[in-house]
């Protein structure tokens, strides 16, 4: 190598440590852990603007140092000195962050965002102060609320504020404070109201009194949002039961198939889906986020074709000899079980949420409903919706009511019934398949993934009453929300048995499900 | 029986009618048989295929140099199905009918537990490469996972250190069965003597396959409002995908609650879109992205191997802490054959004993003298968004195994090393 | 099919030759088990692993045989047949753990901290009282289950459905620990049976004896009951209950007598079963291996008694055969052939021998 170039490398390798001192980002790189949580600490209680984006990096860990342990910005894979103009010396490495790091990032980067000229921005910061706030930030919020002109971003202060008022000198703040925090309903509101009420810890009579008050308008709204929220996830875990159980409502209860396969063609819709995922990702990236949209067709038609394909090997030759089409199908399942293990291998598979299904609302402190959740529990009604239109609006669905009402009469009326019965068993796997896109949105998809449903499912139809869709419906509902009751109060694993143990009692009281078939046809 | 039973047998004829032609070719068909005793259908199947090709390509490895004593081993591959009765029904024909001089295999408890009493009485070698919850000592079962330990006390103490984010409280969450049970009842009795008050722990059990987490995520939201929160998850296999899911979609993420997890690894991690996960953590003994030249070798190895066998998946495959205790048992065991000079049971069991291999996850481990179990090094990692960990700390050196937890009263008096329970 | 089809084949194919298939049969499973008593040397030595997996083949028969008498003859589809044959097992079980403990506390318990037995475990280290438990428990069970499923007159493949609701809601019982029955861990690590190591060459052979016997006498009984008129009265109601009601029956009784009588078999095959295998654990409960038994049955042959036999030993012997040879492929194996048997063999394999016959 050239002596002037080495030389001129000496330099700055002497030279740079002096010239990035200066800075933060610096004194930060340099740092051990333990510090860099000290740093972050101050930074949050005195922000300064020309900080942000070097808080921004490094919350995105987008920052790494070189060997002389100069920082640097990552970009597009290409690195620029954050102080200074320096060029990397070797490969340079990510920062190490780990989830208390993290945790201050975030309440530092809120702390300058309090200065951001979006009040949206704003107001996302205050909350997550709220969370989030320390003794040593009183000073600054105070110092914001007084500057702040938002209505809805004084608020959010004034109640980040509280939080830390608790502990004031000043009674009338701590009373100001406690009734605040009792309007909010947030859960740590109760934890600090309670630590405030324990131990003798406030003195003044006033503040305790204020804070019982509190306490108690706290606690009634945690349990308005608790009660919403086991309402919801009831009806999300019905909405998954009835997209789970509809396809087979149909191959059993309408066509009396006793279909073990059934499971599997959740499975394969599940499986399409990943399919389209990938597919997506290669051919149309752009696009990838609505791929759950397009893998719904493919996977209706997918699994559609392939029911309709063992109808016409299999089950044809077994109607009217139900009992083993058990067998039959349990084959079935087995194969296709084996097959996806062979062709995708053993593990799962990864169906990633889109951007438009990730995360929830958030509806009250104690609340979030999530996206997946309610658009599922939207689609569920559309499937049934669409089955309900499809048997009962259409000529297909006219036949299939009169074939499975009767299959010799229907042949004399000319219904064509083996084609029927083809078209049935299609659409009752197409609408598995569609369930099965669904499932992939909140569970894992792997080769097994059918099996997990099928005791389900069959539960869920014969409780409903077979042959009726709308007892299905009733008894997925009634099947998710008795089981969100009861998981509260005695756990998962008792709860799961209680509602085994009572659906054998129910069918004891009505033998024929929910919603039997009236008729006074006896054999 | 074997791997490629069809293409096997025509070399072995061949061989035969050579060796009859020849009378010379001396004995180059001699061989070594080993048992791999993994289910490659059934639940389990998602967990122990893997294991079952690691297995395979650590032998194809010892073989190209020269395999052990100077004969190769030849692998004896059977199907347990994830049905335990048929794990000691399978043990039974290994050991009795293909006379195989060791088996590698098993991943649930229930499995070994099935085919102990069968390796005691008829003499096996069994390695077992799972993390379990301790609580066994059998002369006949080397156990090259963590015990523990080596994998769930140091996680605690990490969670409570000031960098781990100082929890006070923790939810443990588990799969009602006999491992997260146990595992959950070590770590409270550890948690109460670092004065942990009871109200600060909560336990919580869902049944096998469970996958509707909101009350549970709901919950562990409630419970952390009370002072800084961690998550101990015993979750098993499947159910993992769900729970996660729910976690980032309820809007909990690491740096509010971090879970701690203890079977969830590389492999597991494929099924899962790990961008909403970064922070959550894993303890285990190894990762694959553990940076020294003996993991770099290992992991290219693998890759390597999947795409010539064409596993699926091959192009994403990955390693994970089983599978490096896989493959660390394997070559114990051969260097332990090598220095006995013989396959026998009781020799090379006193063979293992003090054995030392270097294992991919950096460190020099040794098989104990007395108890069967490794010493092993404990990292926790952290899931990154590419569905890797990186390690955020471990121990300094390897840790010795208490397969007999201090934790558990009564294990006071059980003795450190190997006995037959009759 | 108004008869029993092995009455048919019987009366076609003539008493003698059933018989002397049968015979046949027994002799050898009755010299199996002396043959295993030879020294391991011996050219006609029978190793322990083929006398352990006939043993556990025949225990399925026996379960395969009991789930004929209520499927094949009253027409009821249990899915839950694994429930009662776990917990014959488990009544077993518990008494070889007492055996195993001594004194002390079965070692899952010791583990758990339990100073002392739970109620359910008294008794449990008397022999004779784990016989009654494995009568009894299965027993009382399936008839108090029966007599309100009978009394509503739940039928066909609701009563499937519920009865594989209740192996499922047993198997999750039993897996947690604090049930007091280990877990899903359940019992493993037998020592020895009325003293005698249970792995000594003279028990092993002794419980296979045992287990010959049982299925033996629960043939020689199931075709007692299908030649009487009990039996025909079965098939009646089978075929057409409510005409069989307005001829004066009343199906209940003779529905719960069966149900009953078919999980005390499968509680004893349980019993026989646990010692022969090493284990017992809730996986028995799962609701698969009670369609895997309904499986055996209707590849056999149902109604035939016969059948179910042959049944659950081909599908078993595969089983056992193809994990071993095709270990990644058996899936697709076992399961062309449960579709090939249904298309092609609608009674079961005995329908083809007897169509060979004929």
């Amino acid at each position: 190598m050239n002596t002037a170039l080495h030389r001129l490398l000496l330099l700055l390798l002497l030279v740079l440590p002096w010239a990035a001192q200066a800075g933060d980002a610096a004194d930060y790189a340099k740092a051990s852990p333990a510090k860099q949580a000290r740093l972050l600490e101050s930074w949050a209680a005195a922000p300064a603007p020309e900080r942000l984006p070097l808080i921004e990096a490094l919350r995105a860990n987008r920052v790494a140092i070189d060997q002389n342990k100069t920082p640097f910005i990552e970009e597009n894979g290409a690195y620029r000195a954050l102080e200074g103009d320096a060029e990397p010396v070797g490969t340079p490495k990510k920062l190490r962050l780990n989830n208390r790091l993290r945790g201050l990032l975030n309440t530092a980067l809120a702390s300058h965002q309090l200065f951001a000229e979006d009040p949206a921005q704003r107001l996302a910061a205050a909350k997550r102060l709220q969370r989030s706030g320390q003794p040593e930030q009183l000073e600054l919020l105070q110092q914001r609320l007084d500057a702040e002109d938002d209505a809805a971003v004084s608020e959010a202060l004034t109640l980040a504020l509280a939080n830390l008022q608790l502990t004031a000198s000043d009674p009338a703040v701590r009373l100001a404070a406690v009734r605040l925090l009792g309007e909010t309903g947030a859960p740590m509101a109760r934890v600090r109201l309670e630590n405030l009420l324990a131990d003798e810890a406030e003195t003044d009579a006033n503040v305790r009194k204020a804070a019982e008050t509190s306490l108690a308008q706290a606690k009634r709204k945690l349990l308005i949002g608790e009660l919403l929220g086991q309402a919801f996830s009831g009806l999300s875990l019905g909405s998954i039961l009835l997209l789970a159980a509809l396809g087979l409502a149909i191959t059993f209860g309408l066509l009396g198939v006793i279909n073990m396969a059934h499971g599997e063609m959740l499975m394969l819709g599940a499986y399409t889906t990943y399919m389209v995922q990938v597919l997506m990702a290669r051919l149309a990236p752009e696009a990838l986020a609505f791929y759950p949209l397009v893998a719904l067709p493919v996977a209706f038609f997918v699994t559609a074709a392939i029911g309709m394909a063992l109808e016409r090997t299999v089950i044809r030759h077994l109607y009217g000899r139900p009992l083993e089409t058990l067998l039959a199908t349990w084959g079935i399942s087995l194969i296709l079980i084996q097959l996806v293990r062979v062709l995708f291998g053993a593990q799962n598979v990864e169906v990633a949420n889109p951007g438009w299904l990730s995360g929830g609302l958030q509806v009250l402190p104690n609340l979030v409903l999530p996206y997946n959740r309610m658009v599922i529990i939207g689609f569920a009604l559309f499937v049934v919706l669409l089955t309900w239109l499809l048997l009962n609006k259409t000529r297909l669905g006219l036949n299939v009511r009169a074939v499975t009402q009767n299959r010799n009469m229907a042949a004399c009326c000319g219904v064509p019934t083996g084609r029927i019965d083809m078209m049935a068993f299609g659409l009752g796997s197409g609408i598995a398949g569609l369930g099965g896109v669904a499932l992939s949105q909140i569970g894992n998809v792997g080769p097994d993934l059918g099996q997990s449903y099928i005791i389900d499912s069959f539960l869920v139809v014969v409780l409903g009453g077979v042959g009726q869709l709308a007892g299905s419906i009733f008894a997925a509902f009634g099947l998710g929300i008795a089981n969100k009751i009861l998981e509260p109060q005695i756990g998962a694993v008792l709860g799961k048995i209680l509602i085994l143990a009572l659906i054998i009692l129910f069918i004891q009281k009505r033998p024929q499900g929910l919603f039997a078939l009236k008729g006074r046809v006896i054999d | 029986m074997k791997r490629r039973p069809l293409i096997k047998t025509t070399l072995a004829a061949s061989a035969l009618m050579l060796s009859g032609l020849f009378p010379f070719t001396l004995q180059a068909a001699e061989t070594i048989k080993v048992g791999i005793l993994h289910s490659l259908s059934g639940t389990m199947a998602i967990s122990e295929t893997s294991l079952k090709d690691m297995a395979l390509m650590t032998i194809d490895e010892i073989n190209a140099k020269g395999g052990v004593l100077g004969k190769q081993l030849e692998p004896v591959v059977v199907d347990p199905a994830s049905n335990w009765p048929l794990f000691a029904e399978k043990g039974r024909q290994l050991l009795t009918q293909d006379k195989v001089a060791v088996t590698f295999g098993c991943w649930t408890s229930v499995s070994r537990k099935s085919v102990l009493p069968v390796y005691e009485e008829l003499n096996g070698l069994l390695f077992y490469p799972v993390q379990y919850e301790g609580e066994e000592l059998s002369p006949n079962v080397f156990y090259t996972g963590a015990a523990p330990n080596q994998q769930a006390i140091p996680a605690v103490e990490y969670l409570m250190s000031e960098d781990g984010g100082s929890a006070e409280r923790f939810f443990l969450l588990g799969t009602d069965y006999v491992y997260p049970r146990t595992t959950n009842k070590i770590l409270r009795a550890f948690l109460i003597s670092k004065g942990v008050p009871e109200s600060s722990i909560e336990e919580v059990y869902t049944p096998f396959g469970h996958s509707d987490y909101q009350t549970i995520v709901a919950n562990i939201k409630k419970f952390a409002a009370g002072g800084k929160t961690a998550v101990v998850s015993t979750i098993n296999g499947d159910s993992n995908v769900p729970f996660y899911k729910e976690l980032a979609n309820q809007g909990l993420d690491a740096t509010d609650v971090p879970v701690v997890a203890f079977s969830v690894g590389e492999e597991e991690l494929r099924g899962i879109d790990t961008k909403p996960l970064v922070g959550h953590l894993a303890a285990w003994n190894y990762f694959q992205s553990v940076e020294n030249p003996v993991n770099e070798a290992f992991v290219s190895k693998w890759k390597a191997y999947a795409k010539a066998q064409n596993l699926p998946g091959a192009d994403k495959a990955v390693t994970n802490d089983p599978m490096e205790a896989t493959y660390v048992g394997i070559h114990m065991w051969a260097q332990a054959v090598e220095k006995a000079g013989s396959t026998e049971v009781d020799k090379v069991r006193d063979a293992l004993a003090g054995q030392t291999f270097k294992a991919p996850s950096g460190y020099t481990l040794t098989m104990d003298e007395k108890n069967h179990h490794l010493h092993k090094p404990v990292m926790i990692g952290e899931v990154q968004e590419d569905g890797q960990f990186s390690v955020v700390w471990e121990t300094e050196s390897p840790v010795r195994a208490q397969p007999w937890s201090p934790y558990i009263p009564g294990n006071d008096k059980k003795p450190d090393y190997a006995v037959k329970s009759n | 099919m108004n008869q029993p089809l092995t009455l048919t084949a019987a009366q076609k194919a003539g008493p003698k030759a059933t018989v002397t298939a049968l015979g046949l049969a027994l002799a050898v499973l009755v010299a199996m088990p002396l043959l295993h008593l030879l020294p391991a040397e011996h050219a006609l030595h029978v190793s322990a692993y083929t006398l352990t997996l006939v043993g556990k083949i025949l225990c399925y028969a026996i379960v395969a045989l009991a789930l004929d008498l209520v499927w094949g003859y009253a027409g009821l589809l249990s899915l839950g047949h694994g429930l009662f044959f776990a917990l014959g097992g488990y009544a077993m079980g518990m008494y070889l753990m007492r055996q195993s403990a001594g004194d002390g506390l079965p070692a899952f318990m010791s583990f758990l901290a339990w100073n002392e037995l739970p109620w359910y475990w008294y008794g449990t280290s008397s022999f004779l009282w784990a016989m009654c438990l494995v009568v009894l428990v299965p027993g009382v069970l399936a008839f108090v289950f029966g007599f309100f499923a009978f009394r509503s007159r739940i039928k066909g493949v609701y009563f499937s459905i519920m009865t594989q609701a209740l192996t499922f809601a047993g198997m999750l019982l039993f897996f947690r620990n604090e049930t007091g029955f280990g877990g899903n861990n359940g019992f493993t690590d037998f020592k020895t049976i009325l003293g005698f190591s249970i792995s000594a060459p003279a028990t092993r052979a002794t419980l296979f004896l045992a287990t010959v016997a049982l299925l033996a006498g629960s043939l020689y009984l199931g075709f007692r009951l299908a030649r009487s008129k009990f039996g025909r009265v079965l098939t009646a109601l089978r075929d057409a209950e409510n005409r069989l009601m307005f001829c004066g029956y009343d199906p209940r009784g003779y529905k719960l007598f069966i149900w009953t009588l078919s999980a005390v078999l499968c509680g004893l095959a349980g019993a026989l079963y646990v010692p022969q295998v090493g284990i017992i654990n809730p996986s028995e409960m799962a609701p698969t291996q009670s369609i895997e038994a309904a499986v055996w049955v209707a590849l056999g042959g149902r109604s035939t008694l016969i059948g179910p036999l042959l049944g659950a030993g081909l599908v078993n012997g595969m089983k056992s055969w193809f994990t071993v040879a095709l270990p990644e492929y058996w899936l697709f194996a076992l399961g062309a052939l449960f579709i090939v048997v249904t298309l092609y063999l609608p009674k079961g394999v005995i329908g083809l021998i007897k169509r060979r016959g004929e």
